[in-house]
């Protein structure tokens, strides 16, 4: 696990491959309780509101972006910011990779700046962010 | 540009809604790590819940009548738009301090900017929300700033 003193800029988060599904994608909306149908209504989504697909939801893309942050920070450091922006729709059959890297260090305060993205096949950023953890010594 | 922001719609900023009562409870946060394929032990065994656990919390539970055509909930705190569809923005969230099961939290949001821009398929128009989330008592739990997209 990261420490202030071992901590370098440049060090990479481990980068974590996501190819939702339909039962995923369905479960997600159903435990976040949203019935936006261009997650789960094909017809809808495509007729309609023109998607090429089922949309793979921006928050659960900024979900595995946390998860990026959580799992790199261990257990005796701390989320203290996170955000993302959704720039470009991912769709269902998509594969898409979360991962990061430091780009700050601050030792007085003892914080560290990651940025993160969400990167498609095409390795286009579709969600990039940036996290603000606390890290202990 | 302002073409689509009315002064009406304008007037919405600054206004608030119905603070939300939410007790948190184990079986949600498991629920919730089984959906996102959360891999660190914590949250599979829902000791604490992921940070992006009270995403979309405030929502009002209407009636499947109540929803929209599309699906969504209608929004007491949106004023009608002259786009319909809808999609996520983007999130900022700052913590304080982990949520985990027993946590009676009030979730408090206001809708802080509306604006326009000139997206590549045509005008959007992003709705700010700002949710307050703290726990009974008044301390701080986190704060989300949330935008979304009409286009």
């Amino acid at each position: 696990m990261p420490t202030l003193n071992s901590v370098t800029i440049g060090s990479l988060l481990n980068e974590r491959s996501h190819e939702p599904s339909a039962v995923s994608l369905f479960l997600y909306n159903a435990v976040i309780w949203n019935p936006h149908r261009i997650h789960f209504d094909e017809p809808y989504a495509t007729q309609i509101e023109k998607h090429p697909g089922l949309v793979v939801d921006g928050p659960l893309q900024g979900d595995w972006l946390s998860q990026a942050v959580m799992e790199w920070l261990g257990d005796e450091g701390e989320l203290m910011q996170l955000e993302y922006s959704n720039r470009r729709a991912a769709y269902l059959g998509e594969r898409l990779r979360s991962g990061g890297e430091v780009v700050a260090i601050d030792r007085n305060t003892g914080t560290v700046t990651l940025d993160i993205y969400i990167k498609n096949d095409d390795d286009k950023v579709i969600a990039p962010g940036q996290a603000i953890v606390r890290l202990g010594d | 540009m302002n073409e689509l922001l009315t002064p009406e719609i304008r007037q919405w900023i600054g206004r608030s809604d119905t603070p939300q009562r939410l007790e948190v409870g184990r079986r949600d946060i498991v629920k919730y790590a089984i959906a996102t394929q959360q891999r660190l032990k914590k949250y599979r065994d829902g000791d604490e819940a992921p940070p992006m656990f009270l995403f979309n919390a405030h929502q009002p539970l209407v009636q499947i009548a109540a929803l929209r055509p599309d699906g969504l909930t209608v929004d007491s705190l949106l004023p009608d738009l002259p786009l319909k569809r809808v999609m996520a923005g983007g999130v900022k969230n700052t913590y304080y301090r982990p949520v985990r099961p027993g946590d009676v939290l009030v979730l408090t949001r206001t809708l802080t900017d509306i604006y326009e821009k000139q997206g590549s398929t045509g005008p959007l128009i992003f709705v700010v929300y700002t949710m307050r989330v703290e726990t009974e008592n008044g301390a701080p739990v986190m704060e989300e700033t949330r935008r979304r997209i009409f286009r």
